[in-house]
């Protein structure tokens, strides 16, 4: 940005007065009409009813819905046909990179499972890598996995499924101590044990963290891991479809090469998806914190074969996203910042909501300021409020920023804003898919031999997700599920290829010419955004 | 769609890309004016948020003859700047178990026996995109003080961008990661907290409580979890 535009930004140049008097508390039906008011969940514009599939009659964001009643790109733009032999033959197929897939990876392979994983970019590449903020985990002497289990099961406003949180929360400390054994770096605090911060929403400081870098510092450690492992790994190999197997079962799946072109048929006993999460399908048209491949392609893969989906009308809009510097719109600035004492305020300088409302009520609030004429215009034309972080300075000390948040100091300095000292425009940004492929406690979706793990499952969290769940889920289920999976695979009554088909994404193919009466459908799963300017000059 | 929006009265600045001049709005990031010129970006595409290292650049400025090296979803094109993504430099990663080993100093010289041979010329922390000292770093790490690699290095996104640059052909990230994982699991002392809690959960005395929260009917449960 030029030193010019952002003079004429009143960002920075005509700054009101920033009042410390707290907002007004908010009752609970007060809560409730914000929420159904402004939360994009709960709005009916940009929804349509499914009318394919498992979850035919729900309604469901448009576009979510354009890649669940896709066609297989095993059938168009023409039809592919199964080659003579399979061209790898495994037990448990992994299909997903991030922090679920490498932690099932990492101990399917102990079983004695012949594992493979393939990823769409490279291992790693992943909505954990960016988690910022922590992980959740009940280690205080006034805390237990039982009140663990309470604040997740309120922040999801009850609707989590109770056997998965159970899980979630008695298994989290295993799974913690594996990482401290592989030299993941937590903070300690003074006597050495894990420094326990308080996350939105929860009535205990649960959170461990690796300074702002938690997702960074476990990816950098387990994917080396998983790399000197010597289980097969395809990068830049994204799944295009599942196989399906005896009496509808799952029984592997086609890859893509997007380097070749060329299709990679996987028989496997068993299949795992943890392809992460869909933020950049961009639902109403929010800028998103989700990394470049977060389309939801597992989402269309299992839906085609049959798999029911869960509170799949749910995402989180994570309040605090960028929006100005336009070229950052998205990145999120996380919520540790609010609990250590930043403030909001609109285009007046005036605060209107508590920032530590769970995170569904203050982002309404943000969405509220901005469509009622409060909020701050940026050069692009979009609008947000004022996060002001130099409180936290003021209040716990010079340098405190710079400690507890390195990244999104040296991340906003790249585009020259002094976030200890400036405040941040932000609007709500698309964090992270609460619903998902429906599973239980073992992973299973509703197709034989198809297990899921971490985002794209669904019911853990319910309509909500509480911050640091997320990464907890993904070591938990990603260690649950890959041990259970392979398992199931090695049990598994052998079969033969002639036996491996795509039948389902056939009749599949057959409800959707039956629903929508010759009207095109796009093909599924998306795999990358596509951003580019088209020749005409129109953006895509 | 918000990834690379013209700003009002933007003006449009001449850049190189890949060796091909284009026109493009002022205001973009490397990767964002790739996607404004209609190039499909797949390698040398990650997280777009500055943490997953994948999208290294290399670029030049006219009339100065540094080579300047960035992470392209983080950094603005600039009049007259041309650049190159190098989305994966090729590096070497030593084959260890962190658990197997018994002293991870003298370790170091075994797996990586090339960080001992570190010439001082500073282009390492010189190229970092994260502004990392990793001159000093390898020096730390070759001292055996893991900490203060730990404590310099918690920000590498392993682009590798230091790989490119170094003359005794290193790959200082590498290094740094043993390092941190070495002081993580073997110099710190496995928490004490932590230890208590696995302990209480082996013995299964949190066994009962979950088990009744989940038999209580749901209108039980939620008006017991209501209650903060």
């Amino acid at each position: 940005m030029s030193q010019d535009q952002k003079a004429s930004l009143p960002l920075y140049d005509h700054l009101p007065p920033f009042l410390a008097d707290d907002p007004a508390p908010l009752t609970l039906s007060e809560r409730r009409e914000l929420l159904d008011r402004y939360y994009p969940d709960y709005r009916s514009e940009g929804k349509t009813t499914l009318r394919v599939g498992p979850n035919k009659g729900q309604i469901i964001p448009e576009e979510v819905a354009s890649i669940l009643e896709t066609r297989s790109r095993l059938l168009h733009p023409v039809k592919v046909e199964k080659p003579a032999v399979p061209d790898m033959d495994v037990d448990l197929l992994i299909i997903g990179g991030g922090g679920a897939g490498i932690t099932a990876a990492l101990f399917a392979r102990e079983t004695g499972a012949s594992v493979l994983v393939a990823t769409k970019l490279r291992i790693g590449d992943s909505n954990t890598v960016m988690a910022e903020g922590g992980i959740q985990v009940a280690l205080g002497d006034d805390d237990s996995p039982a009140q663990h289990f309470k604040d997740a099961f309120r922040g999801g406003h009850f609707t989590g499924d109770p056997h998965l949180l159970s899980v979630l929360v008695k298994e989290g400390p295993e799974v913690i101590s594996w990482l401290v054994r592989k030299g993941v770096l937590f903070d300690r605090d003074v006597h050495g044990g894990l420094a326990l911060r308080k996350g939105g929403g929860t009535t205990r400081p649960r959170l461990i963290s690796a300074k702002d870098y938690t997702g960074l510092e476990l990816v950098r450690v387990l994917k080396e891991d998983l790399l000197n492992s010597g289980v097969p790994l395809l990068e830049f190999s994204p799944a295009v479809e599942l196989l399906e197997g005896p009496d509808g079962s799952c029984a592997g799946a086609v890859l893509l090469d997007v380097d070749s072109g060329k299709l990679r048929w996987v028989k496997a006993k068993s299949v795992l998806l943890a392809t992460g999460g869909a933020g950049r399908l961009h639902i109403g048209g929010f800028a998103t914190s989700n990394h470049f491949g977060a389309t939801g392609d597992g989402l269309a893969l299992a839906y085609r074969m049959g798999a029911p989906l869960v509170h799949m009308e749910s995402f989180q809009y994570h309040p605090t996203g960028v929006i100005y510097p336009s070229e950052m719109a998205g990145m999120l600035i996380t919520e540790a910042v609010r609990g250590a004492g930043a403030k909001l305020y609109n285009k007046s300088g005036k605060r209107f909501v508590n920032e530590l409302e769970t995170r569904d009520v203050v982002a309404a609030a943000i969405i509220r300021e901005c469509s009622e004429g409060r909020g701050v215009k940026t050069p692009a034309g979009h609008y947000g409020v004022y996060l002001d972080l130099s409180s936290i300075d003021r209040e716990m000390g010079e340098g405190t920023v710079a400690r507890r948040f390195p990244n999104i100091l040296k991340l906003m300095s790249k585009h020259e804003v002094d976030c200890s000292t400036q405040p941040i425009l932000v609007y709500p940004t698309l964090h992270y898919q609460n619903g998902g492929i429906s599973s239980d406690v073992q992973g299973h979706s509703g197709v034989a031999y198809l297990s899921v793990a971490g985002e794209t499952s669904g019911g853990l969290h319910g309509k909500n997700r509480l911050m640091g769940n997320s990464l907890l889920e993904v070591l938990v289920f990603g260690h649950r599920v890959g041990v259970n999976a392979s398992r199931e695979a090695l049990a598994r009554n052998p079969f033969s290829w002639s036996e491996v088909g795509f039948g389902h994404a056939a009749r599949f193919e057959k409800a959707l010419e039956a629903e929508f009466h010759g009207v095109d459908r796009p093909e599924g799963p998306l795999l990358f955004p596509d951003y580019r300017r088209k020749p005409s000059g129109e953006n895509v | 769609m918000f990834q690379y929006e013209k700003p009002e009265n933007a003006r449009m600045i001449k850049v190189g890309i890949n060796g091909k001049e284009w026109m493009v709005p002022e205001g973009l990031t490397m990767v964002q004016a790739m996607w404004y010129t209609g190039h499909e970006v797949i390698h040398g595409i990650g997280c777009l948020g500055g943490v997953c290292g994948a999208c290294a650049a290399v670029y030049r400025m006219p009339g100065d003859f540094h080579l300047h090296n960035a992470l392209a979803c983080q950094t603005l094109v600039k009049e007259e700047m041309v650049f190159s993504l190098i989305p994966s430099f090729p590096s070497q990663r030593a084959n260890y178990q962190i658990e197997a080993i018994l002293d991870p100093k003298e370790e170091l010289f075994k797996i990586y026996p090339e960080s001992a041979t570190c010439r001082n010329c500073n282009a390492c922390t010189e190229v970092c995109p994260q502004g990392i000292d990793v001159r000093d770093a390898v020096w730390r790490a070759n001292f055996g003080d893991f900490k203060g690699v730990a404590e310099g290095t918690m920000s590498c996104v392993m682009c590798g961008l230091c790989v490119s640059r170094c003359i005794a052909e290193m790959a200082p990230h590498e290094i740094a990661l043993y390092a941190r994982r070495a002081y993580g699991s073997q110099e710190l002392k496995f928490p004490d907290n932590l230890k208590h809690r696995l302990e209480k959960i082996e013995s299964g005395e949190y066994d009962d409580e979950l088990a009744r929260l989940l038999s209580l009917s749901p209108e039980t449960l939620k008006a017991e979890c209501e209650v903060k």
